[in-house]
C-alpha cells in the first residue's frame, strides 16, 4: 500500500448559477477529507458556495499526442459557427 | 478590574495563545493540506483575539488597544486557560488539545451568541462561532480517524489525552468573576458547561476508541495569572518584536 494519499481533483462553484471551475488538486485519504481540505485550501478568500472532489485516477483524459486528429479537423469547419445568421433587429442583443 | 473586563481578557487571551501555538505549525505541518487547515484554525483564533482584547481595552478604558494588551503584558497578566498553553508536542497532542478546546469553546460562544445579556460580547460570540463550528467539527473527525485509526495512530492520541487531561477541569472552575457575570447574565456559569463537555468529549473518545483517563486531578490557576513554565517562552517568541522595535511598522 502507498503511504501517500490519493489525489484528488477540486472544483468550485463560485456563486450561485455558475459552472462548477476545476481549481487544483490536493492529497487526501478519502473523499470526505478531500473536501474538507478543498474548503481549507480553496475557499479562504470567499471564493466558493460548492465544492466537487473526484478521483484524479477517475479522469480519462485525451491523449496529448493525439491532439492533431483530435482537433485539427474543426479548424477548418468556420461553417460550424453560427455567424451566418440574419439575425432580425426585434430579437435584440443576443 | 471590572469582572466584563476580566472576562473578556480571558476569552481573548486563551484564542490568543492558542492561536500562536498552532500557528507555530506553520511550514511544519505532516501534509501541505493540514498545514494550511492548521494556519486557517490559528488565523481565526487571532482574529478573534482581536475583537476580545479590543473589547478589554475599550471597557478598560486606559486608552490601550487589541494590540497592546497582547503585546505589552507580562506573563501574570495574561488569562488564558493553562490548556492552551501546553506546548504543541506531535500532531496528536495538538489535535487532542484543539478538540479538548473547541468542545469546551463552541458550546460557550453559542451560549453567549444566545443568551448574553451584554451586546457586544453577544456579537462576538456570534462571529466566532461559526469559526468555532467548523473548528469543532474538524477536531472532532480527526481525533475519531486518528483514534481509531492504526495502532500507532491509537497509542498517540491515548497518550495525548493522558497528557492534556488534568488540565481540562480548570475550564469548569468558578471564581468571584465568573459568579458576578454568571448573576448578571451576561456569562454562564462555568460549572453548567461541563455536563454538555462531558457528553460530547465522551460520546467522540467512544467512537474514537479511547478511554477517558480515570485522572480527576485538575491544573488550575491561569484564569488568574499563575501560569506554567511554557507561556514566558511563547510571549518571548509572540513579543520579541514590538517589545525590541516599539515603533515598527508594515
Amino acid at each position: 500500500m502507498s503511504s501517500e494519499w490519493p489525489l484528488w481533483e477540486v472544483f468550485i462553484r463560485g456563486q450561485h448559477g455558475l459552472n462548477h471551475r476545476h481549481v487544483g488538486s490536493l492529497h487526501a485519504p478519502d473523499a470526505e477529507m478531500a473536501i474538507r481540505h478543498a474548503r481549507d485550501v480553496y475557499t479562504r478568500r470567499n471564493e466558493g458556495v460548492s465544492i466537487w472532489v473526484v478521483p484524479s485516477n477517475q479522469i480519462t483524459a485525451s491523449v496529448p499526442s493525439e491532439k492533431g486528429p483530435m482537433f485539427d479537423p474543426s479548424k477548418s469547419k468556420i461553417y460550424r459557427h453560427p455567424t451566418f445568421y440574419d439575425i432580425p433587429d426585434e430579437v435584440g442583443h443576443m | 478590574m471590572s469582572a466584563l473586563v476580566e472576562f473578556a481578557l480571558r476569552m481573548g487571551d486563551n484564542t490568543l495563545v492558542l492561536g500562536h501555538r498552532v500557528s507555530e505549525w506553520c511550514g511544519h505541518a505532516p501534509v501541505l493540506e493540514e498545514d494550511i487547515a492548521l494556519a486557517n484554525t490559528a488565523l481565526d483564533l487571532i482574529g478573534q483575539t482581536q475583537m476580545w482584547l479590543g473589547l478589554a481595552g475599550d471597557l478598560e478604558g486606559k486608552g490601550r488597544t487589541a494590540d497592546d494588551l497582547a503585546y505589552k503584558r507580562d506573563v501574570w497578566d495574561f488569562r488564558n486557560l493553562l490548556l492552551v498553553e501546553r506546548p504543541n508536542g506531535d500532531f496528536g497532542q495538538t489535535l487532542m488539545r484543539q478538540f479538548l478546546f473547541d468542545a469546551w469553546h463552541h458550546p460557550m460562544l453559542t451560549w453567549l451568541s444566545e443568551n448574553s445579556k451584554h451586546e457586544r460580547v453577544a456579537d462576538i460570540a456570534r462571529k466566532a462561532e461559526r469559526e468555532a463550528a467548523y473548528h469543532l467539527e474538524r477536531s472532532t473527525d480527526l481525533i475519531i480517524r486518528l483514534g481509531d485509526g492504526t495502532d500507532e495512530s491509537h497509542r498517540r492520541m491515548q497518550d495525548a489525552l493522558a497528557y492534556h487531561w488534568t488540565y481540562t477541569g480548570e475550564m469548569f472552575e468558578a471564581d468571584a468573576v465568573d459568579r458576578e457575570l454568571a448573576d448578571a447574565g451576561v456569562a454562564p456559569d462555568p460549572a453548567a458547561m461541563k455536563p454538555g463537555w462531558d457528553a460530547l468529549v465522551g460520546d467522540v473518545l467512544a467512537e474514537a476508541t479511547l478511554e477517558v483517563p480515570d485522572n480527576h486531578f485538575v491544573h488550575k490557576g491561569g484564569r488568574k495569572g499563575q501560569h506554567t513554565e511554557h507561556l514566558g517562552h511563547i510571549l518571548a517568541a509572540m513579543q520579541f518584536l514590538p517589545r525590541a522595535y516599539p515603533d515598527a511598522r508594515w
